[in-house]
């Protein structure tokens, strides 16, 4: 019987051929906790009698949350993140380094045919890598640091095909957005994804992240791009499904029409065409996050606000995935662009997404925002919106004041 | 079962679907070791008033998908410490479900209940039997997977790892 891409790597792991629905304990090729949930793995680590980590190399933790550490509470949770990972000889990734998902891809803690293990729920974003990659909590990662394994059901997997291309001006995001509204919050939940087809196979790695990204959204185990078209820095050996695996469920879409797409308040699925919330007023813009933080993404914005400056009435805040992409946004000129044209950059990190600092809007405000989620009282502060759109989307709408479509400054 | 008590008799305190793990607990609370200060804040964005209400041993009951979004584990940590001594929900998403069982919150699911603000129930955790005696009506959960019931019975996987050292199927 044929196999999905999740069921070929998890046999691949435990020795076997298996298939969805089969309790299995596998070995993992890595795993990593954030300062959110770091402190609480450390605690459980001891707890539960570790002593040292399954494999120093294989073990990181990244402080990107809160990062520089806002308060003395948080500085100290930092400090015990510190004192573990240089007791355990384990990898630290200091303030500013960058984005958990972004810095462990960039430094090659997780390859194709992967099965990676991270604290955090954007963890599927390494299926742009053709990886089995799952988000967990700090209890369950604390038992794969010290055991070097997870315990996992081996997923159903739903097939997700787009033919046709994205037109100009249309990006990985709007694509993402318009299939989790689509799929639903709760559409994938316990479920793999593949995206497969024409739409995925041209996208870079940094728009297949993003693509991979937003499987949480859709409540999903794993979700992994369909290696077609992937290029790497290193050879590696691609994992494609068979030809008569077993999906629960294929969506079939052509997306060559699709226009931009705007996630509002306050459900990622809440997705419908920009020109449904074209007009909206705006305070505030944010760029930055695992979602859509990359060079690319600033690329564009700088596209849209090079020589141009953004609305009076508008603040913007642009949070570099990490330091890799901050200094290539300073090389090839996007980071003046986008300061030129009266944006704020501040630390590389996950910022104003979870609310914790570095620009929490106020009461009433209005936010466009090119992260992943817009739960009531994300970014801090109940009584805002955010609405999620593609990078160009935020660019284009802080420009003006109010959503509109950044198709018209970029064809 | 150790630390998980098996026969629970409470009132059930009811919201809809979709409960997020930032309105579980805000992310700006969520970087912090004190378990205190995670429950002074549990479900505030949803219901202020919870906290004040929430008695030790109440049922949290809710629709589809309770605990979507963000992996912290924070969110099941602050319904136990608040008092909180199950949650029965129509489905979960599955970081906070692993997440629950693994510090020792056990989660119910049952796809199709009915349970209304304030009705009391009587659980047997051990069986999967919920009796809404304010409805007169009986419900079975579906069952944990082995491993899940073994992790719950020894009241999460600190203690599970304590005792086996590894996990076993």
């Amino acid at each position: 019987m044929g196999q999905t891409i999740s069921e070929k790597i998890i046999s691949n792991h435990v020795g076997k051929k298996v298939y969805a629905g089969e309790l299995v304990v596998s070995e993992v090729d890595g795993c990593m906790a954030s300062d959110t949930t770091g402190p609480l793995t450390i605690k459980a680590f001891h707890e539960m009698g570790g002593k040292k980590v399954f494999n120093s190399d294989k073990c990181a933790l990244i402080i990107d949350h809160a990062a520089p550490s806002p308060n003395e509470r948080i500085a100290n949770l930092h400090k015990m993140m510190r004192d573990f990972a240089k007791e355990q000889g384990m990898r630290l990734f200091e303030i500013g380094e960058g984005i958990c998902h972004q810095v462990m891809v960039e430094n090659s803690y997780v390859k194709p045919g992967d099965i990676f293990i991270g604290a955090d729920s954007h963890t599927p974003t390494y299926g742009a890598l053709n990886a089995f990659a799952c988000g967990v909590g700090s209890t369950d990662l604390a038992a794969t640091m010290m055991t070097g394994k997870i315990w996992l059901k081996v997923p159903q997997t739903i097939q997700i095909n787009c033919s046709g291309k994205l037109q100009d001006g249309v990006t990985a995001k709007d694509l993402i957005l318009f299939l989790v509204g689509k799929v639903t919050v709760s559409g994938a939940t316990y479920q793999a994804i593949e995206f497969t087809g024409e739409a995925f196979e041209g996208l870079s790695l940094a728009s297949r992240m993003t693509i991979a990204n937003m499987s949480s959204e859709m409540g999903a185990k794993t979700g992994i791009v369909h290696p077609k078209g992937l290029e790497l820095d290193y050879d590696f050996e691609a994992i494609a499904p068979d030809a008569d695996a077993n999906y629960i469920k294929t969506f079939d879409f052509d997306v060559s029409g699709l226009e931009p797409q705007v996630s509002a308040p306050e459900s990622p699925d809440n997705v419908h065409n920009i020109s449904n919330y074209e007009g909206t007023k705006i305070n505030y813009a944010f760029i930055g996050t695992c979602c859509n933080g990359r060079l690319e993404d600033l690329d564009i914005a700088a596209e849209i606000l090079k020589g141009r400056k953004i609305h009076p009435d508008v603040r913007m805040v642009i949070a570099p995935a990490s330091q890799s992409v901050l200094l290539d946004a300073i090389s090839n000129g996007t980071m003046s662009a986008l300061i030129e044209a009266g944006a704020s950059l501040i630390t590389s990190g996950c910022g104003p997404c979870v609310g914790t600092h570095q620009g929490v809007p106020a009461d009433g405000e209005v936010v466009i925002s090119a992260a992943n989620r817009n739960f009531r009282g994300r970014m801090g502060n109940p009584n805002s919106n955010i609405y999620l759109g593609a990078p160009s989307t935020v660019a284009a709408s802080a420009l003006e004041g109010q959503i509109v479509n950044p198709k018209k400054y970029l064809v | 079962m150790s630390d998980v008590q098996t026969n629970i008799k409470a009132k059930a305190h009811v919201y809809g679907d979709h409960i997020d793990t930032d309105r579980i607990i805000p992310g700006k609370y969520t970087k912090t070791l004190d378990m205190t200060t995670l429950a002074n804040h549990v479900l505030e964005d949803l219901d202020p008033n919870f906290n004040k209400i929430v008695q030790q041993g109440d049922i949290l009951v809710a629709g589809i998908n309770f605990g979507c979004g963000s992996s912290r584990e924070q969110a099941p940590l602050a319904l136990k410490k608040s008092g909180v001594s199950v949650v029965i929900a129509k489905d979960f998403a599955r970081i906070f479900f692993r997440n629950a069982i693994n510090i020792g919150l056990p989660v119910l699911e049952i796809a199709d209940h009915n349970i209304q603000k304030g009705a009391e129930l009587n659980i047997d955790l051990k069986e999967g039997i919920v009796k809404d005696l304010t409805a007169r009506v009986t419900y079975t959960a579906t069952k944990l997977p082995d491993i899940m019931i073994n992790i719950l019975g020894e009241g999460g996987l600190v203690n599970y790892l304590t005792k086996y050292g590894d996990y076993s199927l």
